[in-house]
């Protein structure tokens, strides 16, 4: 698990090299491409709670996960000096899970007991600052051992005049594709393959400064979902014990709004809020409130508590373990779309420095962050991650 | 639903009614870094797990679909 970073640190060296800039005497040229800057970020997480779906609403659900994404971004001018950015991304998760092991419990791996994803993406913008229009494109791609998804977008944003505030929007799909892996004791009556799974975004966005310590930024998203949308190997127990797997619409429509709010108080610290509304056609709705105090201990270190509160309404076809119905017509007993509310609180630290973090030439910036997570359905998480930056 | 779009419009009004232009060189804290609207990356990994562990996402910069288990 440990060489996965020391490999893209070492990848990182080799970018690093390919782009360190030279001292160009025949004079300056600004169409080359141009490295900006390298991400990278990584991430452990463990989770706890005794609601699998995998064995109908009871058993561990006990997981951790730890991913790390690299990516690198470059810039060019055009002939029309317009700035054309490209961002290259790779990441790997690697996971396990205690109750995907629950899907045939008489061996080791099952769909994904352990498994890694992988998932590369690159995007795309063009900034006309004389006109103060962006636009851009982004493709993905995610591989695990019973998913496959492939993404695609564009965007455009419009600046107003004086810059004070801009319009957005962004298309979005992802092509997706569920391999039909059921539980041990329900595969004899049903053929393994697999199923699409489509999802098509727009989301608009509406940013605007207030006065010069005050920015907020408003977003609508309508989602549209089409395909298998459950997963295959959820069981459903019924009340007379007998067992089924997971049954959900095959369609799904969504639409969370959301307010983003950023205000600089006096000369340290900075408050930063978030609040979400969302709701879709199969009855589940949630609000998310979240608030973070970035204080400035000096110019370039910042530590930033924070809380975020969520709560939801469970879909119209959850029921807990044995309390579903056989003419019930969808099904589910995963609790990730049962009524709960949570609370997630942590902190983070960052310093940035333009000479270079920890006297380390290019290496810009430093994150770490902790969070703890705990829903009342009795799930318990925690999370460390930590992004560093080098320009 | 249409009390929440009342406070959504009644918040959207009070943002934008007591907007006042802001030139260039008065814009010190709102170029500061930590005023970003937008996740930063550190947050990424946080997102990502309650997308999985949450029957709702998007309107967060976020994905709103696409991947195993994001509903």
């Amino acid at each position: 698990m440990v060489r996965i970073p020391i490999i893209i640190l070492a990848f990182y060296v080799s970018i690093l090299n390919a782009f360190s800039q030279k001292v160009d005497s025949a004079g300056y040229h600004p169409r080359k491409l141009k490295f900006e800057e390298v991400n990278f970020v990584s991430g452990y997480y463990r989770q706890d709670g005794n609601n699998a779906a995998v064995t109908g609403g009871v058993g561990s659900e006990k997981l951790t996960d730890l991913a790390t994404t690299f990516d690198i971004k470059l810039s060019k001018i055009d002939a029309r000096k317009r700035i054309n950015s490209y961002d290259f991304e790779f990441g790997i998760d690697t996971y396990t899970s205690a109750s995907s092991d629950k899907v045939d419990p008489s061996t080791i791996s099952s769909a994904s007991s352990t498994d890694q994803r992988f998932y590369p993406s690159l995007s795309w913008s063009r900034l006309n600052e004389s006109k103060g229009t962006s636009i851009g494109a982004n493709a993905s791609f995610s591989s695990e051992f019973d998913y496959l998804s492939i993404g695609a977008g564009v965007n455009a944003f419009k600046d107003s005049k004086d810059k004070s505030r801009q319009v957005g929007v962004r298309l979005q799909t992802y092509q997706d594709f569920v391999t039909m892996i059921y539980p041990i004791e329900l595969r004899f009556r049903r053929a393994a393959g697999i199923e699409p799974r489509d999802t098509y975004s727009a989301t608009f966005s509406y940013s605007q400064i207030v006065n010069p310590r005050l920015q907020v930024l408003f977003l609508l998203d309508l989602a549209y979902q089409k395909g298998f949308l459950s997963l295959p190997f959820n069981r459903v127990y019924f009340k007379d014990n007998t067992v089924d797997i997971e049954k959900l619409p095959r369609t799904r429509f969504k639409y969370p709004a959301s307010i983003r709010v950023s205000y600089f108080a006096g000369d340290i610290v900075i408050l930063r809020g978030f609040y979400r509304y969302y709701q879709d056609d199969w009855g589940l709705t949630s609000t998310t409130a979240e608030i973070e105090t970035a204080i400035k201990i000096t110019p370039f270190v910042s530590v930033s508590p924070f809380y975020r509160y969520y709560t939801q309404s469970a879909v119209d076809y959850f029921s807990p373990y044995r309390e579903h119905s056989r003419s019930d017509r969808y099904i589910t007993s995963d609790y990730d779309l049962s009524k709960f509310d949570s609370h997630f609180v942590g902190s983070g630290i960052r310093v940035i420095s333009p000479t270079g973090v920890f006297g380390i030439a290019r290496f810009n910036a430093i994150e770490i962050r902790y969070g703890h997570y705990n829903r009342t359905t009795g799930l318990v998480s925690n999370i460390v991650s930590l992004n560093a930056r080098f320009k | 639903m249409r009390n929440k779009m009342v406070v959504v419009a009644i918040l959207v009004s009070l943002a934008t009614a007591g907007c006042k232009p802001v030139k260039e060189y008065q814009k010190m804290y709102l170029n500061d870094s930590e005023m970003e609207l937008s996740m930063r990356k550190g947050q990424k990994f946080e997102n990502n797990f309650q997308l999985y562990r949450e029957g709702s996402a998007g309107a967060n910069g976020g994905k709103t679909g696409g991947g195993c288990g994001c509903n």
